[in-house]
């Protein structure tokens, strides 16, 4: 067998790998973390590391990071709602999920941003599960008809009752952590059976500069301890906060990764942890953080390198755009990033149907960005070479006509070979016309339809259900709310 | 003699264009040892200096770290002069008193901080409160203070409402007419000043200082 090529991106030489990491050993060891977490400070304290109580300030070791790099996983596993499907989260493997958290969704009428309301998160929910090339859901908007002490825990609530794909999720509270998990351990029955089949990965964000704050070493802590995979999310800023050069900022990123690292394997030994992030060039014009500017994209593909090269699940929010409308930017910058991210073997890429720095997700666009990725994921498998002879017999099998059409061989490989898009168009011209001159985003629209359509809740057991239901009822309650809002199928 | 004089207040005034803070201090205090008059030397050469970063911001020629350092660089030349000032009995008549900072819930600070210092660096006086600052605080600071503006900063979305139900704060205590209450922040637009009563919305920090100026001027 002739070997393949795998298509790849490097942005960093080896020595440059090895000065970054070497740089971000030094600045645990010298300047340390700030970490407003008193448990976390207490597993350091334990492992012998050096605290400055009064600033909440921790000096790690290299020993400590690598003996926590040590007991790590180099691949995550995660399954779907039945623990049937098995996603590996690992080597060069590549699962795209939508950006998440946003708090605004862009109205397919009017083309406005407004809130979102549970309705359109549901929606979203279905949409996302007949979408082939998204592999995970995550917790993609924030509902605005509950109250904010409830936002968090009620987006996974929605989910979990009309989804089968796995979640990438977090936070807003650190109160809504337990019941989070509840949800999780009430879907698999016992913690045990979670622990072996993972159901959700939590987003933990460090506040840079190096800073776990109370709510995100918790969120660490207590996932690591229930084997519910953590996704460290370090955001520097260039230039705000972090330093102005990608170099310096990966040293940061990288100090700040290891940092969640080490909490988590101090929690628990082996619990499964991925080197994520969001860093953005900051825009030193307009003072904000652009996801689709191309530094943003350097960063993160170089980010994922030394992930790779500490022998972790990599992560990054890339396909992405920060237009406000579905437009020319919006798909060149989704493009752009998403194709790099496939390039770079980013393990989960979180960025799809998001406009607007991360706060505003539109359906229409994730549809079309569904194409994007569905073709990235073609693109890494690179060109194969399924038999040998690659054509040579083709050509003697053939008749006069030289008609590949008819060919057997034409059948048995053209859906493996060539992805097949629902909204890009491919129509000669005068169909086209007939077709009602749509451009992407109209086509989207009736895309959208046609999934909803076909999507079929998943039957849950009723105790399930109940369970879920109840968790969900009892923390509301002791938010102060009586009355979750219907949900109309 | 004039000349010299001349000479050393434009060079002043070019270290903070420049953004050159050390200079610009050095600077300030060659002025007060050589004896000039203090208000003089902010009149002719400091303010002058603030504003043309300003302009320059306004035009596109400067960016944000540029920005920051002539805030910077005008604040240590203001810190040598308004030393001076007091020792030679003049008086610089304060622009107005700000109260400001980020609302409870958000913790960003980065468009909280230049928009102090570029009111600073233009002659008001400041109060910071830092982030995540509880909404009942502004309006006790402020009443201490006897601040003629408060500036409420948010980032987010979720925090933004704060703005809104401060808003509401003051006219429950019957304070609203005591105080002029401006906002900014990544997510917050004139819409939003106008639907929430506000009484204005600067989208940089250099038009947050317009924006000060003229809502004092209407008061």
């Amino acid at each position: 067998m002739i070997k393949k090529r795998t298509p790849k991106v490097e942005f960093l030489s080896q020595q440059a790998v090895e000065a970054i990491v070497g740089e971000a050993f030094e600045l645990l060891q010298k300047i340390g973390i700030f970490v407003e977490n008193d448990e976390a400070l207490k597993l350091l304290a334990e492992a012998d590391q050096s605290i400055d109580r009064s600033k909440n300030r921790a000096f790690i070791s290299r020993e400590l990071v690598e003996n926590s790099l040590s007991t790590c996983r180099s691949g995550v596993r995660l399954y779907d709602f039945n623990g049937e499907k098995e996603y590996l989260i690992g080597k060069d493997e590549i699962h795209f999920n939508p950006g998440s958290a946003a708090v605004k969704i862009l109205d397919s009428e009017n083309l406005r941003e407004r809130e979102p309301q549970t309705q359109d998160l549901v929606r979203f929910y279905k949409l996302t599960e007949t979408l082939e090339n998204i592999d995970f859901q995550s917790t993609a908007m924030v509902s605005s008809d509950v109250p904010q002490e409830v936002a968090d825990i009620y987006r996974l609530y929605l989910g979990l009752l009309f989804c089968q794909k796995p979640f990438v999720t977090g936070i807003f509270r650190v109160e809504s952590l337990k019941p989070m998990l509840d949800l999780l351990v009430a879907v698999r029955g016992d913690e045990k059976r979670l622990a072996e089949k993972p159901l959700a990965i939590f987003d933990a964000c460090p506040s840079p500069p190096l800073k776990w704050s109370r709510l995100t070493a918790q969120s660490l802590i207590d996932c690591s301890r229930l084997g519910v995979p953590s996704e460290l999310i370090s955001m520097g800023l260039t230039g705000a906060t972090s330093p102005v050069t990608l170099a310096g900022t990966l040293v940061q990123h990288t100090a700040e990764n290891l940092s969640g690292v080490v909490i988590c394997q101090m929690a628990r030994p082996g619990s499964p942890v991925i080197f994520g992030g969001s860093p953005a060039s900051f825009d030193m014009r307009k003072g904000t953080t652009p996801m689709g500017a191309v530094e943003t994209m350097m960063i993160d593909c170089a980010c994922s390198q030394i992930g790779k090269y500490l022998n972790l699940p990599t992560h990054a929010y890339m396909g992405l755009s920060d237009s406000k409308l579905v437009d020319a930017q919006a798909g060149l910058e989704t493009a752009m990033g998403a194709v790099l991210a496939g390039l770079a073997g980013i393990n989960v890429v979180s960025g799809p149907g998001m406009l607007d720095f991360e706060s505003t997700q539109s359906l229409e666009k994730l549809v079309i960005d569904n194409d994007i990725c569905g073709q990235i994921l073609r693109m890494v498998r690179g060109v194969e070479l399924h038999e040998q002879p690659l054509a040579l017999d083709l050509f003697r099998e053939i008749g006069k006509d030289f008609n590949f059409l008819t060919l057997a061989h034409t059948r048995k490989w053209y859906r493996h070979e060539h992805y097949f898009s629902s909204v890009l168009d491919r129509e000669v011209y005068d169909t086209w016309l007939a077709c009602g001159r749509k451009d992407a985003f109209n086509r989207a629209r009736d895309e959208i339809e046609k999934r909803l359509r076909k999507y079929r809740l998943s039957e849950l057991s009723s105790e399930t259900l109940a369970e879920i239901k109840s968790i969900m009822r009892s923390y509301a309650r002791s938010c102060g709310l009586e009355k979750l809002p219907e949900i109309t199928e | 003699m004039n000349i010299e004089k001349d000479k050393i207040l434009q060079e002043l005034n070019r270290a903070i264009v420049r953004g050159e803070i050390e200079t610009a201090r050095c600077l300030a205090e060659r002025t007060v040892k050589s004896g000039f008059l203090p208000l003089a030397t902010i009149q002719k050469s400091c303010l002058p200096a603030i504003e043309e970063v300003g302009r320059l911001w306004e035009v596109g020629d400067y960016f944000l770290p540029e920005l920051i350092a002539g805030a910077e660089a005008m604040k240590a030349a203001m810190s040598v002069l308004q030393v001076a000032l007091k020792d030679s009995g003049q008086t610089l008549e304060s622009s107005g008193k700000v109260v400001i900072g980020t609302v409870e819930g958000d913790i960003h600070d980065i468009g909280k901080n230049l928009v102090a210092s570029m009111l600073r660096a233009t002659g008001f006086e400041v109060i910071d409160l830092g982030a995540d600052v509880k909404l009942e605080k502004f309006i006790e600071i402020a009443l201490r203070e006897k601040a003629e503006v408060i500036a409420l900063s948010a980032l987010l979305t979720t925090t933004m409402l704060n703005q809104k139900r401060f808003v509401g704060l003051l006219v429950n205590q019957n304070l609203r007419q005591e105080f002029k209450v401006i906002v900014g922040g990544a997510p917050v637009s004139e819409r939003w000043a106008r639907e929430i009563g506000a009484d204005g919305y600067g989208e940089s920090a250099v038009q947050a200082v317009e924006l000060v100026r003229e809502i004092l001027k209407k008061k």
